[in-house]
């Protein structure tokens, strides 16, 4: 009886939301659990650029965006259930944040037809367009990262690791596992030897990890961390005394949020990342006159330029480019989702578009094609000031290796091509 | 007045034995499941079956299992995360290595993986019990989370370590995969959820479970008067994990379609399992029905009011959610330490003697 009226209720509650006219990108954000903290600022900068659209220039061609949130805490059955109750709404485009949830979202766009636009994270070899028809990772992916940071490595050594230690503290999960393959076969390559830490979910608990690195003394420890398993890892390695220049950790692991609670002990963490930092960028003139100052913006706007919103918005970012170009193909601005994905696939964000945004050398140059959904795969490291409390780019944006690489993701897309019994396309 | 069974007669034991006495309640029953089989599945649409129905169908089956060893047997366990897990792992090593079989066949093989592995967990249920037990059911939950995160051959050898579910039919109809329909996937559930309902209330009102009970309420006094408790106590570890392995495998293959081990499989699924029998009621299939509702349709129900009603920040509508579920397992221990399926028996009585009590 419960069941019952409990149905009924929720059946009325459904059929009194609001039909939407406008074009939605559905935000599934957390911001609640283990990584609320990092989960928090990505949202908000998400939430905002699309504010900024709407408020400048009234939406993109004329239509406003809307961006419906749903909390799905990081949690894979909450995220499907966040799918299925947007999905109904005419969603254009998913950016979950959680490699967990991309893995379960990958068989349910295609089958819906709804692109699935996962920057930085999710299935790495989903760069593959031939296979991965609804999905799409620019501008960089796991791979990609692991291969940049071995490069900057392989710079600062005068161009030979061999015989080098490198440790792979990760988080065990999927998003975690993602890098392994890569350093496994980098590690053939250059000469230096790999050791993989697990550590589990959420990932409070490392000491062991810890005290290996401090008996095993590698010469760099890299890091595929994300939530409180960050802070916790630099705080572990600040009282091991790693040195912390050593210490590198992937773009998800390098954000405000996850060396200001170690304090000054973490001066000189790196870590990559894919999109520029800090405040010194035209756009956030606007953002602040147009979105922050009229008290539009998410939490009122206190995340404005973190490493985590800069991220958030730049995602944002490339799905209005997706948008606006798909706008351009079918001649109307009131698009289909599979209308974006076309739009997604003729993507070409040069510098001098990311100048006109406002954003100059903010990312790389995203390119798109039927084969390529994953861009150039560019990145760049950035270095943690604990003394001016923010986060400097050391490097310019470098290529990743893609003689290891390619053949990689073709390795691994046509697993699940044959798994899933898809013919590839193009 | 409601609800009366005056001039309802039994005239056989049989009549006087069956799961629902009362004239009204079997009708109940059977127009319950009628509109379940017949009305749902042509209305039913994808966020109805992924959101709601499915989930609740699925925990439903997970908390027949954990009651049967739990509240039937009186064995403790936390494990039940980890034996899902096994469900799960068993079905995807299953579905791809013998992908032309009939998946439901590989669900119910799956459970049968299950149960063994449960049975040799519950090896020590043996020798100690209470809290111990509880201990030792936990390290399964642990070690065999562990076991599928680390060894590849479990996740066929794939970069990330996920599982995904490739899509397999019954009788020509999509049951797993990105293509399976919103009714199909509730059929199956709801075809997995009554059969094994039917099969759970019959073993316990039968020799087996009277001898599970026995155990439970005195294991001493249960071997003097005849029963074995190396028997009882392995069949209730086999059919519990029996019954948590399709849970565990209908999780992964018909809901979610793709699993890791820690995120899906973790320990906060034992404790959820575990609230679910709590508050459902021990001992009660009725009662794994109603906490399997309660702990999964009320926080779906609670973010639809407060977030698409009230319009409130989706972070703060999940905080107070948390509190109103938790606040509300609170008061209904306290309340009714049976669980829903006593409060909902005392309800019963109260309307057959409505407007007149004793």
């Amino acid at each position: 009886m419960k069941l019952k009226l409990a149905t009924v209720a929720l059946g009325a509650f459904m059929a009194a939301a609001p039909a939407m006219a406008d074009l939605v990108v559905p935000n599934l954000s957390y911001r609640t659990g283990p990584y609320g903290a990092n989960g928090t600022q990505y949202a908000d900068g998400f939430n905002d650029y699309f504010t900024l659209l709407n408020e400048r220039d009234g939406g993109i061609g004329g239509e406003k965006i809307q961006t419906p949130e749903c909390e799905t805490a990081y949690n894979t059955e909450k995220g499907v259930e966040c799918y299925e109750s947007t999905k109904g709404s005419g969603a254009l485009v998913y950016n979950p944040l959680s490699t967990g949830i991309t893995y379960q979202l990958i068989p349910k766009v295609s089958a819906d037809k709804i692109p699935l636009y996962t920057p930085g994270y999710g299935r790495t070899s989903a760069k593959n367009g031939k296979v991965f028809e609804w999905v799409f990772n620019a501008p960089a992916n796991y791979w990609d990262g692991a291969s940049v940071a071995i490069k900057y490595l392989l710079e600062q050594n005068g161009g030979d690791l061999n015989g080098k230690k490198i440790a792979l503290v990760y988080h065990n999960s999927a998003y975690g596992k993602e890098p392994i393959r890569t350093l496994q076969d980098l590690s053939k390559k250059h000469g230096f030897t790999l050791t993989e830490l697990p550590v589990d979910p959420p990932g409070q608990e490392q000491k062991s990890q810890w005290l290996q690195i401090r008996r095993d003394k590698p010469d760099y420890v890299l890091m595929w961390g994300w939530g409180v398993m960050n802070q916790t890892a630099i705080q572990e390695a600040a009282n091991i005394r790693f040195p912390m220049e050593n210490f590198i950790g992937i773009w998800w692991s390098g954000s405000e949020v996850d060396v200001l609670p170690v304090g000054a002990v973490a001066n000189g963490y790196k870590s990559l990342t894919f999109n520029g930092v800090g405040t010194d960028y035209p756009l956030y003139a606007d953002m602040q006159k147009y979105v922050v100052e009229p008290g539009k913006a998410s939490q009122d706007g206190q995340f404005v330029g973190s490493a985590l919103y800069s991220r958030g918005m730049y995602a944002a970012v490339v799905i209005a480019e997706a948008i606006r170009k798909a706008q351009e193909l079918a001649g109307t601005p009131k698009i289909t989702a599979a209308q974006l994905r076309d739009g997604f696939e003729a993507l070409d964000i040069t510098p001098a578009r990311l100048t006109e945004i406002g954003l100059p050398d903010f990312g790389p140059e995203i390119k798109m094609s039927c084969d390529n959904h994953g861009g150039s795969g560019m990145a760049r490291l950035q270095q943690w000031d604990a003394s001016a409390k923010k986060w400097s780019l050391i490097t310019e944006f470098t290529a990743p290796d893609q003689e290891i690489l390619d053949p990689l993701i073709l390795e691994d897309s046509e697993a699940y091509a044959k798994e899933a019994g898809i013919t590839p396309r193009c | 007045m409601f609800y009366r069974e005056a001039g309802d007669f039994k005239t056989s034991y049989r009549d006087d034995g069956q799961t629902f006495p009362i004239r009204l309640d079997r009708w109940g029953y059977y127009a319950i499941l009628a509109v379940a089989f017949l009305v749902v599945p042509l209305v039913i649409d994808s966020y109805w079956a992924n959101a709601v129905l499915v989930p609740f169908l699925i925990y439903a089956i997970a908390a027949i299992g954990l009651n049967i060893l739990t509240g039937y047997a009186g064995q403790v366990s936390l494990g039940t995360g980890g034996f899902m897990a096994v469900g799960a792992y068993a079905v995807y090593k299953l579905m791809t290595a013998f992908p032309g079989v009939p998946i439901v066949i590989h669900v119910l093989l799956a459970g049968a993986i299950t149960a063994v592995v449960g049975m040799l967990f519950g090896l020590p249920s043996l020798r100690i019990k209470g809290f111990y037990l509880a201990v030792a059911t936990l390290a399964a939950q642990f070690f065999l989370v562990w076991l599928f995160n680390k060894v590849p051959w479990f996740y066929n050898y794939s970069a990330s370590g996920q599982i995904n579910a490739p899509e397999r039919t019954m009788f020509g109809w999509a049951v797993t995969g990105p293509a399976t329909t919103a009714s199909a996937k509730y059929l199956v559930c709801l075809c997995f959820a009554v059969a094994l309902a039917w099969v759970a209330r019959n073993l316990t009102r039968g020799s087996v479970g009277r001898k599970w009970m026995a155990i439970r309420d005195m294991d001493i006094a249960a071997e003097i008067i005849g029963v074995n408790p190396l028997t009882a106590k392995l069949s209730a570890f086999a059919v519990s994990s029996f019954f948590v392995g399709i849970a565990g495998a209908l999780l992964f293959a018909v809901y979610l379609g793709a699993a890791e081990a820690s995120e899906a499989f973790g320990i906060n699924k034992s404790f959820l399992i575990l609230f679910m029998v709590i508050i459902g009621g021990l001992g009660s299939i009725f009662g794994s029905f109603a906490g399997a509702a309660f702990l999964v349709l009320l926080p779906v129900f609670l973010k639809n009011v407060l977030v698409a009603q009230f319009g409130w920040p989706t972070d703060l509508a999940a905080h107070i959610e948390l509190m109103i579920v938790g606040a509300l397992i609170v008061f209904f221990l306290i309340v009714e330490p049976h669980g829903l399926a006593r409060l909902w028996a005392l309800t019963k009585e109260k309307l057959r003697l409505w407007p007149f009590p004793h």
